[in-house]
């Protein structure tokens, strides 16, 4: 018997991306038909402008959620990478480039430590980085005294800088999180190694059977992660020229948020990294809608909360459906 | 005389008090489908583990082409070409059938886009496994469709298909019908056969009676940790093999001699 493909337009409807990315147009829509500001290329900067901090952090929550873990300390990881950042360029002299590579160390390195004892001990990782959020943001204060670090050497607020697409201005750290995603989206969809992070995701006893080094490539996806947090931390500072020991508190929540926006499961082995960005854009379009619309902040935040339980109840009924 | 394709000698592995395999032999001969039967606890699963590379033996021997091997894993026996279904740790759901072949062997193009850019050859592995299902006569829709969207026994099918197309020696499928309904069971035992006829010899571990009678060439009975017998399914009747099993009756020279007589008699043997 004949093995056909299947076609096109079905492949677009049954990806997992096709529900968020319906409801990331039909909100641009219900904006656009509001707001005369919302539908301007100055208006689409600023939002991803806003998401771009969060985006990133949600490509390496991405990654972990897929193996079927999640990871609570993702946004204090960012903060204490940007406080490194800025504290050894600043207060101790350190060469700028250097002070950046230290800090994406630090981030990639806490991610080692969350990976190893996620493999090694198996605790669960809710747990892991729910200990390590509170030693990070805790190490974080320590470190930084409490103090705002200000008066940032020129490398380090680089991405925040911009540039003209027509007449919009982009800043760099907008570029260089759309590049983030889809160089994600690649390791994800065409590499061996791709594969193998959702393939644990399944199961991690079918991946080990297969032959996959299922505890190396934990630890491997923590730490990648870690180091995309601390990617996270650079596009933070640059953003907003200080660095800030308060920083980035809620992010690990809305990183989450982000995710499952974007349709992949919190069970593990589903989901694309695309549909992450959508995520953070879905969120992203909602508070900038809402706001040129004139509607009060916390509403913003009700209707974010309604979107991620309208999303799981979806994805539920929809595997429900698939059995 | 033919070497046997797999074979153990004299295998002995302890669990503290627990003996579960004491002294076990095991032979597998070219081309056959030989069935491994036995109560809970005689030790088939010590025994198919150690052939597997999933347990390491206390003691004894195992023998590939007739040549002292070791593995100290399933990927150690995977290298030898020894290749293992499992019951239910068949497939990866959410990956395509193609994805599921190539878990774990994954091609990558050639050139630049392979070597530099890890980039897959997507195409390449869904002809290939197009090819490996067809010669199965698995029928599909598409390839590209996610595991869990098919049915118990296709899925299975998948799993058997990737195990042949990688086995170069030996396939091991454990209790690979158990989950399935009569249909697609006779569907897996089908595939069995062309496995065998592809020149494949198979290890079929299975509490099913009347499907180890319908597939096997030979069975294997172990018993207390160890081989107690090796029949041809055409020599005895199932209750005979049961009895076998339970120790009821032993062979011995091929015949089988009532060794407890009360319980022979408690199942109509005697």
């Amino acid at each position: 018997m004949a093995v056909m493909e299947a076609t096109l337009p079905r492949r677009l409807i049954t990806t997992p991306v096709a529900g968020p990315a319906i409801a990331l147009v039909l909100a641009c829509l219900f904006f656009a038909l509001n707001s005369p500001q919302f539908l301007t290329g100055p208006n689409f900067s600023l939002i991803i402008q806003q998401v771009m901090v969060v985006g990133t952090l949600a490509i390496g929550q991405t990654l972990i959620i897929l193996t079927a873990g999640i990871d609570l300390a993702c946004g204090a990881i960012m903060a204490f990478g940007g406080i490194v950042m800025t504290k050894l360029a600043v207060d101790s002299g350190l060469p700028p480039l250097l002070a950046v590579a230290a800090g994406l160390a630090v981030c990639a390195g806490f991610g080692l430590v969350n990976g190893l004892l996620v493999m090694k001990i198996s605790l669960p990782p809710f747990i892991v980085t729910l200990g390590m959020l509170n030693v990070v943001f805790a190490l974080t204060h320590i470190y930084s005294n409490e103090q705002t670090i200000t008066d940032l050497p020129p490398l380090l607020t680089f991405l925040g800088q911009t540039f003209q697409i027509g007449q919009t201005n982009v800043t760099y750290g907008s570029l260089l999180t759309i590049l983030l995603f889809l160089l994600f989206a690649y390791l994800l969809g065409s590499t061996a190694w791709g594969r193998h992070v959702y393939a644990l995701g399944n199961s991690p006893e079918v991946a080990r059977l297969t032959g996959i080094r299922t505890g190396r490539l934990t630890v491997g996806v923590y730490t990648l992660a870690g180091l995309v947090y601390g990617i996270a931390a650079l596009l933070l500072v640059s953003r907003t020229g200080v660095g800030d020991p308060q920083a980035g508190q809620t992010d690990n929540l809305d990183s989450i948020t982000a995710v499952v926006l974007g349709g992949t499961s919190l069970f593990g082995g589903r989901g694309l990294v695309i549909g992450t960005l959508v995520g953070a854009l879905i969120v992203g379009v909602f508070r900038n809608g809402l706001q040129l619309m004139g509607v009060p902040s916390i509403y913003q935040t009700l209707i974010t909360g309604v979107l991620v339980i309208l999303a799981v109840a979806v994805d539920q009924l929809s595997r429900r459906r698939n059995r | 005389m033919t070497t046997p394709v797999l074979q153990a000698r004299g295998l002995v592995k302890r669990y503290g008090h627990v003996t579960a395999l004491d002294g076990a032999d095991f032979d597998l001969m070219p081309g056959e489908v030989l069935a491994v039967i036995g109560d809970n606890g005689a030790g088939k699963t010590s025994l198919i583990k150690a052939l597997t590379g999933a347990l390491e033996p206390d003691s004894g021997e195992i023998m590939l082409d007739g040549k002292p091997v070791r593995f100290r894993s399933p990927i150690d026996a995977r290298r030898h070409g020894i290749e293992t279904v499992y019951q239910d740790l068949a497939v990866a759901a959410s990956l395509d059938i193609a994805t599921n072949m190539f878990l774990g062997r994954e091609v990558r193009k050639p050139g630049i886009l392979g070597r530099v850019f890890r980039m897959l050859d997507k195409k390449h592995m869904r002809e290939e496994s197009a090819k490996h299902m067809a010669s199965l006569k698995i029928g599909l829709r598409s390839l590209t469709q996610p595991v869990e969207s098919l049915s118990g026994g296709q899925r299975q099918g998948v799993a058997v298909a990737r195990a042949v197309a990688w086995a170069t020696h030996v396939v091991v499928m454990d209790e690979p019908t158990a989950a399935l309904g009569v249909k697609e069971s006779g569907q897996v035992l089908d595939m069995i056969r062309r496995v065998r006829d592809g020149g494949t010899p198979v290890v079929l571990i299975s509490h099913n009676m009347p499907h180890v009678f319908e597939i096997a060439d030979r069975i294997h009975v172990q018993r207390l940790g160890r081989r107690v017998a090796q029949i041809k399914p055409g020599d005895h009747n199932m209750a005979e093999v049961v009895a076998i099993m339970t120790g009821a009756l032993q062979v011995t020279e091929g015949k089988a001699v009532v060794a407890d007589k009360g319980a022979a008699e408690a199942i109509g043997l005697s």
